[in-house]
């Protein structure tokens, strides 16, 4: 007994705290590789020669063949595409924080009834699938004249954008002190002077930071742009009704004109983000 | 001229009465200080002045003006709160400078006020920093500074000094009595510490559950409490209080003695002394000392009368030691009475 008592040596601390690094490193090592593999391989192909895209065995170094891309980019439609999709991710940004924000600040600094109520449906919003809506959405739209406009598809991704605008103002504008509003309006402001003057030059950054969030969710959305739209298709919907039959190094460059945007503006805004879903980053 | 004038002010959240019908009068360039434990309402009526709160009836004026319905920028007011509210996008200049502009008020007239107040408050070297890059001290200094810049006709302070440590609490206190008592402005002052109350305020309104209690001049409040809540609630130790019986017209018996006091038409009544008031002298009452704790200048003896706890403040150089008998005499012109169910002083 007293051997087993003996040879039960605690084990230290320094051994679980090691043990615990060990996962964290792993499991972030994970996640990295889990996003960069195929961004890499990704920009690799795009940059390299049709041939080598196909060819075996691959260098895994990209050559800077800008071959792909520049046929990508004078194919025909492409251009357009790509306006299209600008000025819908730009309407729902302006639609989605438009509505958005003040329902934030509306949840931050109001107490009315069905709050919490409508706290859960600006989520459920997000609920139905967007197969589900499509086709009514598709006659509906071409009852008012609104299919294959951008005004039409802009909304439709405002509509699954909103969630997050409204979520995300809600959390920051929850962190602005109401006080800072009240020494305002001591000082001499109205309601509106105070939000202009205190209140919005502390949750720009923030806002601006959601904005492009609900920029990106429209410039990512296919689903919604290709049933919705003929003639006007946005980048995504376009790619996808003609890559499918485009030999594979247009299909990589076609992949990377809709990632890198997306990624240049979640890298700009990232530490926004960040904070919003309470992860402190500092 | 800025007189306050509280006319049966009521305040409910739900069904919650924070605030039972207020009257309060507070003259041109007096210093109230509204003291009472939290939750008792004394910071929603200084929010219901400064217009930040909307009463649920009664009205509210200053300098005879009708207040009540107006926003806070109408009122002629300026507010410190308890957390600050430096505006951390703005540096310390501009933060003083922010009501001046909102005036629209000449830019060498804003330097001016600026610069003066920056000196009253000993920040003038901080001006160009950032509310991040200050102490609470210095930030507590920008927010008074900014709230006098306003030049107001009412200065409202919530628990102003409470969030810095002690220290530094005594100096921002005696600093801003002087200040205060120099910019000739009426102010409303909201604390729970009583310290801080007696030594600032002209005349401070005890508040408990929502009503005021009393208001009164400090020493009027420590002297003559209007209820026994003040008697318990101001004075650190607080007031003793003792259950007497009725012995005779204008003779009482507490705790088996005899003393003179009021005509009542009762049987009973509270007898109350301050700790420091009672003398050791033959014939007094009889208590046993249970704790003494020599606190230099005078002694704190914690005694037990008829199985009741009692305090007295005692000279340190009477030797008291943990279950020495003691006869303590009341001085007869400090002693106050207290009916036991109004708790009302009679």
């Amino acid at each position: 007994m007293t051997d087993a008592i003996l040879t039960d040596t605690p084990r230290s601390v320094s051994d679980a705290q090691a043990a615990g690094r060990f996962l964290i490193i792993a499991s972030t090592v994970l996640l990295c590789v889990w996003v960069l593999v195929p961004i890499y391989l990704l920009a690799v192909n795009t940059l390299s020669s049709p041939q080598e895209v196909s060819g075996f065995p691959k260098s895994g170094v990209p050559s800077f063949d800008f071959g792909s891309v520049q046929f990508f980019v004078s194919f025909a439609g492409v251009a357009r595409a790509l306006w299209n999709s600008v000025v819908v991710a730009v309407l729902t940004m302006v639609l989605s924080i438009g509505l958005g924000a003040p329902a934030g600040y509306a949840l931050t600094r109001f107490d009315f009834p069905g709050k919490e109520a409508f706290r859960m449906l600006v989520v459920m919003t997000r609920a139905f699938p967007l197969p589900l809506l499509a086709l009514p959405l598709a006659v509906m739209f071409i009852r008012v004249g609104l299919d294959d406009t951008a005004l039409g598809l802009a909304l439709v991704h405002t509509v699954l954008a909103i969630p997050f605008a409204v979520l995300i103002t809600f959390s920051i504008f929850s962190g602005i002190p109401i006080e800072l509003e009240e020494a305002a309006w001591t000082l001499g402001c109205n309601r509106w002077q105070a939000f202009q003057k205190v209140v919005l030059p502390l949750v720009l950054p923030g806002i601006t930071a959601s904005a492009v969030f609900a920029f990106t969710i429209s410039w990512n959305e296919v689903f919604a742009a290709a049933v919705l739209t003929i003639e006007n298709r946005t980048l995504t919907a376009f790619l996808v009704q003609n890559l499918n039959v485009s030999p594979l190094h247009l299909k990589f460059a076609g992949g990377a004109a809709l990632v890198i945007p997306a990624l240049i503006f979640i890298f700009a805004v990232r530490k926004y983000l960040f904070s919003m879903w309470g992860i402190a980053n500092r | 001229m800025a007189e306050i004038l509280i006319k049966n002010v009521a305040k409910s959240f739900g069904s919650f009465k924070a605030l039972h019908s207020i009257d309060l009068e507070i003259a041109d360039q007096e210093f109230m200080v509204l003291l009472g434990a939290s939750g008792c309402g004394k910071t929603t009526l200084l929010r219901i002045v400064a217009g930040l709160e909307t009463p649920t009836q009664g009205e509210v004026w200053i300098g005879g003006r009708r207040v009540d319905h107006l926003p806070p920028r109408e009122r002629g007011i300026a507010m410190v709160f308890q957390n600050y509210a430096v505006f951390p996008h703005l540096t310390v200049f501009e933060n003083i400078a922010f009501g001046l502009r909102m005036k629209k008020l000449p830019q060498a007239d804003i330097d001016r006020r600026v610069t003066r107040t920056a000196e009253l408050m000993h920040i003038e070297q901080l001006l160009k920093r950032y509310s991040g890059q200050l102490s609470g001290g210095q930030r507590q200094r920008v927010a008074v500074a900014r709230a006098l810049a306003m030049e107001p006709d009412v200065i409202l302070m919530d628990e102003p000094l409470s969030n810095l440590d002690a220290l530094l609490r005594l100096e921002m206190r005696a600093e801003l009595k002087g200040v205060l008592a120099a910019s000739k402005t009426t102010t409303i002052y909201v604390t729970h510490d009583q310290v801080e109350a007696m030594s600032l305020a002209d005349r401070i309104s005890v508040m408990n559950q929502g009503r005021i209690v009393q208001a009164a001049t400090p020493v009027e409040v420590y002297r003559n409490p209007a209820a026994r809540f003040v008697g318990s609630f101001i004075g650190n130790p607080p007031m003793n209080f003792i259950p007497a019986m009725k012995a005779g017209e204008g003779k009482w018996t507490v705790a088996g003695i005899t003393i003179d006091g009021p005509r009542a038409g009762r049987d009973r009544l509270d007898f109350a002394i301050r700790p420091e008031d009672v003398d050791v002298a033959p014939g007094g009452l009889k208590a046993t000392a249970r704790v003494v704790e020599p606190l230099g200048a005078h002694t704190l003896v914690t005694t037990d009368i008829e199985g009741a706890m009692f305090r007295a403040v005692l000279d340190s150089d009477i030797r008291v030691s943990p279950g020495d008998e003691l006869s303590l005499v009341p001085k007869p012109d400090r002693v106050r009475w207290f009916d036991p169910e109004t708790t009302a002083a009679v």
